[in-house]
């Protein structure tokens, strides 16, 4: 795992070019920090920091092949590279390594960009074919490892991270407005568009391939449901099959993501995915395995109680990290420097703490429960909809909204209301059936009424544009043909999954510490499969995750195996008040500041900011206000006035 | 003293889900869930108002949104509380 960085197009002399080339991978050197290295010539500019996992002594890169005409830079694991490998030695490939980078440098020689195709991994990288004069950049389908990409001058540039690009002169931070607003409607900008005017991010499954001729963007890979009622040669199989081939599955996706020639180790939340995980991983390989957890002292969040029953359960030597508010508060600015982009929630500050424990016990790879909510449909918002279209077939019953009540027993304030007040909220009568984002309504809806705070010149920006019209319009031609619950599975997979909880709350918090995560839910063969698995096996009645819990049966703890959903969460807005709060809240929040930033309206900011400091909890929608405003206030200082500053220091350099 | 009560829930609804002045959007009779202005926490926050600003009694059975969800709804149940408490 790794960081990688280059630039294709017309450049400086090749003294400066390595010089620019070493600075932008030496800004994510936190990604790969065991080796450093650059390929430059008159064309291409290729740089690569390295975390070293499989074959340490051989696997460094940039790599060529043996003439040197091809050249890879590659952030990332190719699992079954064991497999590929095999085959390309019988076809004749000659290994001058055991690393899996010179199995996709091989891979690409036979069979060029089609490559990807047979590649089962997490993984960005990019090619440079001297031959062709061409560059390809590719990312897995399922968007674990991030690739940027800028276009300056004639020169395309791209990074695993944005302030890697941020090192070219000329590339400079400023907030893209929409982007802003898709972030206070959906928690995260829709790709290819980031925070940052001008830098796109290649979506999760598509290639880049670069030529003299021009650029060109496709995807070589899609998530699809079948039709809701074409039930094909999935009729006849019984859960039980189902259930024993998902099994299989999710074993041989964990069996290959063991593979490194460093130990491996496991997060534990406590809750049903990182349980199986876990188990999973001990059940195919009996050592000792370490495991690592985060705790909080508030009883409303902390799962410690569940991750020492199976600690318990499966012998492993564990290891915890408490985080408190302050703890949360003090990091969040370098949190915000790692995320790259606002955040509503504070939950990424966390994982920011568990990776630097991992980190500091020695241990480099991590297996999470990561993707099982999105792949077999644990999230509340699953059910929440299954609710709200029953109750939308009949809009006057009194008993239906009743079943509102039993959806969030985690949430206690959410008990004391009535059903009339949660069905209005939940608002099944008013939502349209038809519309492709109806399970998302509530959920985008209370996010989007942050959008209150914008100032007045963004809300000019902003006239006319309508974020939610933009992600129906996304949509694939099939998708109103799907079960309503493959609609809310792809919303989840397609843009929260990559856009937020893969990179805020993962790569970006784990590699901020060099540590790999890796997620055998997201193998996409068990990804493909379970998009064929009936709807009524993944959530039975109000069940979430039904297949799934079946599949472990023998497995798991009685307890943990049929334990609801808790959904991960941190404390929020309460982390930046009361006497021990950083000051740099004070100062990010105060009017002036906030006026001098321009994002948001100061004298709201202001109320809020007094309620904040009145009350002892807030709404959902103020929590992610305050949250989203702080977080956005941070990324400006981190990136927009970081960069300026550093202009001022640095002599001017033209871009070519 | 019913003129002031609307003053107070605008008021209300101004420092704690509006947030600001300038937006002149908010009629009477704007769902205040429906607009995501108040969602089903913040409910909570206008009871705690209303009990304590305004100092009326809720029940349980009171927080509906035909009592709730809007500015005139809101004046109306306050006011309409308040007579029965004269």
């Amino acid at each position: 795992m790794c960081g990688i960085a280059g630039y294709i197009g017309p450049g400086d002399s090749l003294s400066s070019s390595r010089k620019l080339i070493q600075q932008m991978i030496g800004v994510i050197a936190h990604r790969g920090p065991d080796e450093q290295d650059i390929y430059c010539d008159r064309e291409i500019a290729l740089g690569h920091a390295r975390l070293s996992i499989i074959d340490p002594a051989g696997g460094k890169q940039p790599m060529s092949n043996a003439d040197k005409t091809v050249w890879l830079i590659f952030n990332g694991e190719i699992f079954n590279h064991v497999e590929i490998r095999q085959d390309l030695t019988l076809r004749g490939h000659v290994f001058r390594t055991k690393s899996d980078t010179e199995v996709i440098l091989n891979l690409y020689l036979e069979k060029g960009e089609e490559c990807v195709n047979d590649l089962n991994g997490d993984f960005s990288f990019a090619i440079w074919d001297s031959r062709r004069k061409k560059l390809v950049l590719a990312r897995d389908r399922m968007g674990v490892r991030p690739l940027f990409y800028t276009e300056l001058g004639g020169r395309l540039t791209f990074a695993s991270e944005v302030k890697s690009l941020l090192k070219v002169p000329g590339i400079n931070a400023e907030l893209d407005p929409i982007a802003l607003d898709q972030i206070f409607s959906f928690w995260f900008p829709l790709a290819p568009r980031t925070p940052f005017k001008g830098v796109f991010e290649l979506p999760p499954g598509h290639m880049l391939v670069a030529t003299p001729g021009g650029k060109h963007i496709r995807p070589y890979w899609s998530l699809a449901f079948p039709d809701a009622d074409d039930h094909g040669s999935w009729d006849q199989r019984s859960e039980k099959t189902i259930a024993e081939e998902c099994r299989e599955l999710l074993f041989d996706a964990t069996r290959i993501r063991l593979r490194s020639d460093v130990p491996v180790g496991a997060y534990l939340s406590g809750g049903l995915d990182s349980s199986i995980i876990t188990a999973a991983v001990k059940h195919i390989s009996p050592r000792n395995l370490r495991t690592f957890s985060v705790t909080f002292k508030s009883e409303e969040f902390d799962e410690r109680e569940f991750q020492q029953e199976m600690v318990q359960a499966l012998d492993t030597r564990h290891e915890e990290v408490l985080c408190d508010a302050a703890d949360i508060a003090r990091m969040f600015p370098k949190v915000i420097h790692h995320t790259e982009q606002p955040v509503l929630r504070t939950a990424p500050a966390p994982l920011f703490a568990l990776s630097d424990l991992v980190h500091q016990k020695g241990y480099k790879v991590v297996l999470t429960g990561e993707g099982a909510d999105e792949v077999f449909a644990g999230y509340d918002i699953f059910k929440e909809a299954k609710l709200r279209r029953f109750c939308a077939r009949q809009p006057h019953s009194k008993y239906r909204p009743m079943l509102f009540q039993r959806l969030y027993p985690y949430l206690p304030r959410l008990q004391n209301q009535s059903h009339t007040t949660l069905a209005a909220f939940f608002n099944s009568a008013h939502d349209s059936l038809d519309d492709p984002l109806f399970s998302h309504l509530p959920r985008f809806r209370s996010t989007r009424g942050t959008r209150n705070f914008l100032s007045s010149d963004m809300r000019e920006k902003l006239a006319g544009y309508d974020a939610l019209g933009e992600m129906r319009e996304s949509l694939p031609a099939d998708f109103t043909r799907w079960h309503p619950l493959s609609q809310a599975q792809y919303l989840e997979t397609v843009f929260l999954l990559p856009g937020y909880i893969l990179s805020s709350q993962g790569d970006r918090m784990s590699m901020a510490h060099a540590v790999e995560g890796r997620y055998p839910f997201l193998d996409h063969r068990l990804v493909e499969f379970a998009s064929r698995i009936p709807p009524a096996m993944k959530i039975r009645g109000m069940c979430e995750k039904h297949i799934l819990r079946e599949s472990m049966k023998g497995l798991l703890p009685t307890n943990i195996r049929q334990r609801p959903k808790q959904p991960y969460r941190a404390p929020e807005s309460d982390c930046f008040t009361g006497r021990s709060a950083p000051s740099y809240v004070e100062s990010e929040l105060s009017m002036s500041k906030i006026d001098a930033c321009g994002y948001f309206h100061s004298t709201a900011v202001e109320k809020l900011t007094n309620k904040r400091r009145l009350r002892s909890t807030l709404s959902m929608r103020d929590n992610m206000a305050f949250v989203g405003i702080l977080s956005t206030q941070l990324w400006h200082r981190e990136f927009v006035e970081a960069t300026q500053t550093s202009a001022i220091n640095q002599p001017h350099r033209a871009v070519a | 003293m019913h003129d002031d009560i609307e003053t107070k829930v605008r008021q209300f609804i101004a420092d704690n889900f509006l947030f600001r002045e300038d937006r002149h959007s908010l009629c009477e009779t704007e769902s205040l869930l429906e607009s995501g202005l108040m969602d089903s926490t913040g409910v909570l926050e206008l009871v705690a108002f209303l009990e304590c600003d305004i100092g009326i009694e809720i029940n349980d059975a009171d927080i509906v949104p035909e009592n709730l969800d809007s500015v005139q709804n809101i004046t109306n149940f306050a006011k309409s509380r308040t007579l029965k408490a004269a």
